[in-house]
């Protein structure tokens, strides 16, 4: 993507977006034990403050350490955003498979729904699922995979349409093996590398997807730290505070880029198509 | 073409209908009752008798499939019930809103594409020049952007640091700017990576290089180039469609324009589940339908596809 690395060779490049996408989920993970003040302590005494020593980002209008709340708010947000995307894949893969590999009702079935689920504007879905069932991250994440899944459903049987005339596939069927090892042996290996670019540019997507709801209030809601609900929080006192909103709209602003270009480069790897 | 349209419609009608059903299912699913959404939408102290006489009401003591069957039959008619709050009928507000939302909507989708187009092609053409990074720089960094964080920004340093513009969007062109630009930029960066994309897949083409060959002038060959990306380009706008109108819904709230997206936030703060439903419905609606003419659209474009078609069911 950027015009520096356009020498370099396509692996090179994904060595150099996997280790920042890498640093990103250690941080995520270890956010409580580097956070340097308590995330949800407030104080009256430090409300709105600018950075400083003790609070490197400054704080929000109650006094908390933003510094402190973006990084748990990186473990809210990353790992939510990844997790959604393994579930919505595994489910929306497995199922693309077996309606490619059975065909007949069982593939009618599951792209008929996938059809009624693509109807919906996924945003449009996701905020109305979310506002009814709450807030909460679980919520947020449930009113994201509700159609999530249908791309990876949509590719894999494609995918496993064409593959199912291969010679080697036929010779795996007719060799008598049962239908998961033919699954996770020999079609899976195959129809991974698109299914993987399509995953890691969902990442970003699922992040902003979650961070909008949390925006609105109906994603992860206060006083649980998320970059998106940290942004509509401090927003009305962006003039006294801009850090408290600057903050947290960098962390989003720079993970979504990173996990952006980590899909691109996988894509250049891999060279697959995939979504443009 | 008049088949295609035929087995189109057809296809859609039972999309509709499942797509009804599953929004109807998602506020039957809803805790509690809607008799008791209902009393404690309009605040109205709750006694069993009164609880008993909203539900004869409402018609909630028949079956599922009675109340889907008879909530259906009014959403044809685009009676949609009325809302919780005020008992204004839903359809009234959604119309009035999406009036509003459709002025947002269009003149964001029009400033992204004045503004996309042209910079993908300049920056296909010049592939790999100074401006091409900038271009694809930018447009990568807007397109990791959420749109809520772009009006923030917006609103900082053109309402707040510059002063050029109120923070609260008034009914008119000036109150438009903001939101309208808040959300065409997101939707603009996306635009100018795909159409970029497109179009240097079509400048790769041996008809391009066979044309330039031939000495044929530039806008002619662009022109076919054009011509030729044009179905890409209309299904990525058409399924825009869908973003914007999920991208409404957080900038109409942040900006306070009233439209469909700023109705139905209002409505899920107020458990006013009648107005989500018809929210949830419509935008469907638009959507499929949208989707429909893109694709019969294409026929228009490049009628080979309507050959392939017969050709292949014979």
């Amino acid at each position: 993507m950027l015009n520096r690395h356009a020498s370099l060779s396509s692996k090179r490049r994904l060595v150099i977006f996997l280790v920042p996408a890498a640093v990103l989920l250690l941080l995520s993970l270890f956010a409580p034990l580097l956070a340097p003040n308590d995330p949800n302590a407030t104080s009256a005494m430090m409300m709105n403050h600018a950075p400083c020593a003790d609070y490197p980002f400054g704080t929000d209008q109650l006094g908390r350490c933003i510094c402190s709340r973006v990084l748990m708010g990186a473990g809210t947000s990353i790992f939510s955003a990844a997790l959604l995307v393994i579930l919505t894949f595994l489910a929306g893969a497995t199922l693309g498979i077996l309606a490619g590999w059975y065909g007949g009702i069982a593939d009618a079935v599951i792209m008929r729904i996938c059809d009624v689920m693509l109807a919906f504007p996924q945003m449009v879905l996701a905020i109305a699922v979310a506002g009814i069932l709450g807030g909460g991250m679980t919520n947020a994440m449930l009113a994201m995979g509700i159609s999530g899944w249908t791309l990876y459903a949509r590719l894999a049987r494609a995918q496993v349409l064409s593959l199912k005339e291969e010679p080697y596939v036929q010779a795996a069927r007719l060799s008598g093996l049962r239908f998961p090892r033919i699954m996770f042996g020999t079609l899976l290996p195959n129809i991974l590398g698109p299914l993987v670019v399509n995953a890691t540019t969902q990442i970003g997507v699922m992040m902003i997807g979650i961070a909008g709801l949390s925006f609105l209030g109906i994603g992860v809601t206060e006083p649980h730290a998320e970059w998106g609900s940290m942004i509509n929080f401090s927003r009305s006192y962006i003039r006294l505070a801009p850090w408290a909103v600057f903050a947290p709209a960098a962390a989003i602003v720079l993970t979504v880029m990173v996990f952006n270009c980590l899909g691109d480069s996988i894509r250049d790897y891999l060279d697959v198509g995939g979504e443009k | 073409m008049g088949k295609y349209i035929g087995k189109r419609l057809l296809h859609l009608l039972w999309i509709m209908l499942a797509v009804s059903f599953l929004t109807f299912l998602l506020m039957y699913l809803t805790p509690g009752d809607a008799a008791m959404k209902k009393l404690y939408a309009q605040g109205v102290a709750v006694s069993d008798e009164v609880l008993e006489n909203t539900r004869e009401n409402m018609g909630l003591n028949r079956s599922f499939a009675v109340q889907y069957g008879d909530w259906l039959l009014h959403a044809l008619r685009f009676d949609l019930g009325s809302s919780f709050k005020d008992g204004f009928p839903v359809s009234e507000k959604l119309l009035k809103g999406m009036k509003n939302t459709a002025i947002l909507t269009l003149s964001a989708l029009a400033l992204a594409l004045a503004v996309s187009l042209p910079l993908a092609f300049f920056t296909a053409v010049k592939k790999n020049s100074l401006p091409d990074y900038i271009v694809r720089f930018f447009s990568f960094v807007g397109n990791s952007m959420p749109n809520f964080l772009i009006s923030v920004l917006l609103m900082y340093y053109l309402c707040v640091k510059a002063r050029l513009l109120p923070v609260v969007a008034e009914n008119s062109l000036r109150g438009l700017l903001l939101p309208c630009l808040a959300l065409s930029i997101p939707l603009c960066c996306r635009f100018i990576r795909q159409f970029r994309a497109e179009i240097l897949e079509q400048l790769g083409k041996p008809y391009v290089s066979g044309a330039v060959l031939r000495g044929v002038k530039k806008r002619y060959v662009l022109a076919s180039v054009l011509h030729n990306a044009s179905i890409s380009i209309l299904t990525i706008v058409g399924l825009s469609v869908g973003t914007l109108l999920g991208g409404s819904v957080v900038i109409e709230t942040i900006f306070r324009w009233p439209g469909l997206g700023k109705l139905a936030m209002d409505a899920i703060s107020s458990r006013d589940y009648p107005v989500i439903q018809g929210f949830v419905l419509l935008s469907s609606t638009i959507y499929v339908l949208i989707n429909l003419l893109t694709d019969i659209s294409y026929r228009l474009i490049d009628p080979r596809l309507d050959k392939k078609e017969e050709e292949s069911s014979c």
